[in-house]
């Protein structure tokens, strides 16, 4: 059963990132990346790292593909030219991703755990508590300046994406608080006698 | 059985995928940040299934670490590209470095 899991999240995991770099529509990219995302939460489940993929789950496909997908609607480009030049780099990914998956492949096929590992654990995994609660254990207290820096990290970005794309249009009215404050109500309204017959 | 392996290679094909994918749109902006997503993926696939065979936590929050940052640049990446758009009206890179102020 779980094997079954495992290679379907994996195949949908593998077909979701390569559609993402081959569809010719961004807003389909977007789209099969969330599947990527999605299926990759499911490997994380059955790892046993459930708390990483509703971190998942919660930040990438609820906000972060929710961020792209806005950018690719709010942009109006004209994909269809961007595309036009993709058979011409199509040699060179390839070999490039042909090495580099050698590469991997090598480096893999090397790859044994040495027999001290075991005694070089940074936080081993406690018994009889769920993953989150671990997690929650050693990141407030082992981890907690690291974590701390995260959130600048967010703050920092939060302020630096609101400075980018903030623009102060002049073509528009704006409410002006001092001006309506300091309003009174003996100069806001004047009585005029008009004539009958004339205007004012 | 499903061992280290496996997921090894899942995460290696999803990285390659993303170099390929950085090869093959090179011009538009926006897949070039889905690919650098797919990247981390692959990355922190590696980093919870290290954590999870060898039985380390530490694996685990880095994840969370990668996943912070990758938020962060993807939306500094987006604010530029929305930044950028709204000066040129298109998106293609190879523009980018005509910087007229």
């Amino acid at each position: 059963m779980i094997t079954f899991a495992f290679y379907l999240f994996a195949l949908s995991a593998i077909t979701g990132g390569l559609f993402t770099v081959i569809s010719r529509n961004p807003v389909h990219s977007v789209l099969w990346l969330i599947l990527a995302f999605l299926s990759s939460a499911g490997l994380f489940v059955l790892l046993g790292a459930e708390f990483v993929a509703m971190l998942l789950i919660i930040v990438y496909v609820g906000a972060v593909m929710v961020l792209f997908l806005f950018v690719v609607m709010m942009l109006d480009v004209d994909f269809a030219e961007l595309k036009a030049e993709m058979a011409k780099y199509l040699p060179l990914g390839m070999l490039v991703g042909l090495v580099i998956l050698m590469q991997l492949a090598m480096a893999y096929g090397a790859w044994d755990a040495n027999s001290g590992a075991e005694a070089r654990l940074q936080a081993a995994v406690p018994e009889g508590m769920h993953n989150t609660e671990a997690l929650g254990m050693i990141l407030y207290d082992q981890y907690f300046l690291l974590f701390q820096l995260a959130g600048l990290i967010l703050l920092v970005a939060m302020v630096g994406a609101i400075l980018l794309t903030l623009r102060h249009r002049q073509d528009i009215r704006r409410q002006n608080v001092l001006e309506q404050i300091y309003r009174d109500p003996a100069d806001a309204m004047k009585l005029k006698d008009v004539k009958p017959g004339q205007g004012l | 059985m499903i061992g280290l392996e496996h997921y090894l290679t899942v995460a290696a094909t999803l990285f390659v995928i993303g170099v390929f994918g950085l090869f093959l749109n090179r011009k538009n902006v926006i897949i070039l940040l889905m690919s650098i997503e797919l990247m981390l993926l692959a990355v922190n696939i590696n980093l919870v299934a290290f954590s999870s065979f060898l039985g380390d936590l530490v694996g685990q929050v880095f994840t969370l670490f990668v996943l912070t940052v990758a938020a962060a640049e993807a939306a500094i990446g987006l604010a530029i590209i929305v930044c950028f758009f709204r000066n040129r009206g298109t998106i293609a890179v190879e523009d980018v470095n005509v910087m007229k102020g």
